[in-house]
């Protein structure tokens, strides 16, 4: 498993340096997100560096079977003036997976399913009246039942 | 492309939406036999009730495939829902629902 693995990554690595190297790609093409939401990860990153512990739930699996799909809920409904909901997965390439703004009538709930690289810190950081809050969660992803 | 199931529910004043988009979501980072398989994933999305924008998401790429979301949104029955998106190729796409 080990060997094939690597023998795969490798593989995978040089047909990239290839084709970067070829001018095939852009790197518009290889970054994913577009500079907009590069930004928005960013300040979401910012601000959560500098948040204090929310009081809000949380609720997020403890282990990922597969990190395809990891279903995660915020349930701030009982703060006032939540303007928005972000998910943080710390070790993905952009780490801010979903940024929720709420206004008017909605209420500070948000369920989503996201994708995980690997075993990670997952933030959940709500902005409410001014002030971003976050809380925090290992979520260990689990591939193909190889350990991780 | 572009199928939404959107499903608001009114109950004790409170709508609860659920909604399910019919989309690849690709990274633009995955490979299939070598070559990269172009990013292709929903960039932002809008729920409106009765007209007015409640929520409005900037969604990354590390959102699953076919993506899935619920939001709590005060309200009585029979109150409108709306929901909008576009993708990373200008792509949109749009449901509108009456709550139940």
């Amino acid at each position: 498993m080990k060997r094939r693995l690597f023998l795969k990554s490798a593989m995978a690595g040089s047909a990239v340096a290839t084709a970067v190297g070829a001018g095939l790609l852009t790197p518009s093409m290889v970054f994913a997100n577009t500079a907009d939401f590069k930004a928005v990860s960013d300040a979401a990153a910012a601000a959560s560096a500098g948040a204090g512990k929310g009081s809000f739930k949380f609720k997020a699996p403890k282990i990922a079977e597969n990190g395809a799909v990891v279903p995660m809920t915020v349930d701030a409904s009982k703060m006032d003036g939540v303007t928005n909901i972000s998910f943080f997965v710390k070790e993905n390439g952009t780490p801010l997976a979903a940024s929720f703004n709420l206004s008017g009538a909605a209420a500070g709930y948000v369920s989503t399913r996201i994708k995980m690289g690997k075993t990670s810190q997952v933030e959940a950081l709500v902005t409410a009246g001014g002030a971003t809050t976050k809380v925090a969660q290992e979520v260990k992803v689990t591939i193909g039942g190889c350990g991780g | 492309m572009g199928k939404i199931k959107l499903k608001p529910k009114a109950r004790k004043g409170v709508i609860g939406v659920k909604a399910l988009i019919k989309h690849p979501m690709e990274t633009g980072l995955r490979k299939k036999k070598g070559k990269i398989v172009p990013a292709n994933h929903i960039t932002h999305m809008t729920v409106a009730h009765n007209g007015n924008v409640v929520v409005d998401a900037d969604i990354g790429s590390s959102v699953s495939k076919d993506p899935y979301f619920k939001f709590n949104v005060a309200g009585a029955k029979g109150d409108t829902i709306e929901l909008k998106y576009t993708d990373n190729k200008g792509k949109t796409g749009s449901a509108t629902a009456k709550s139940k």
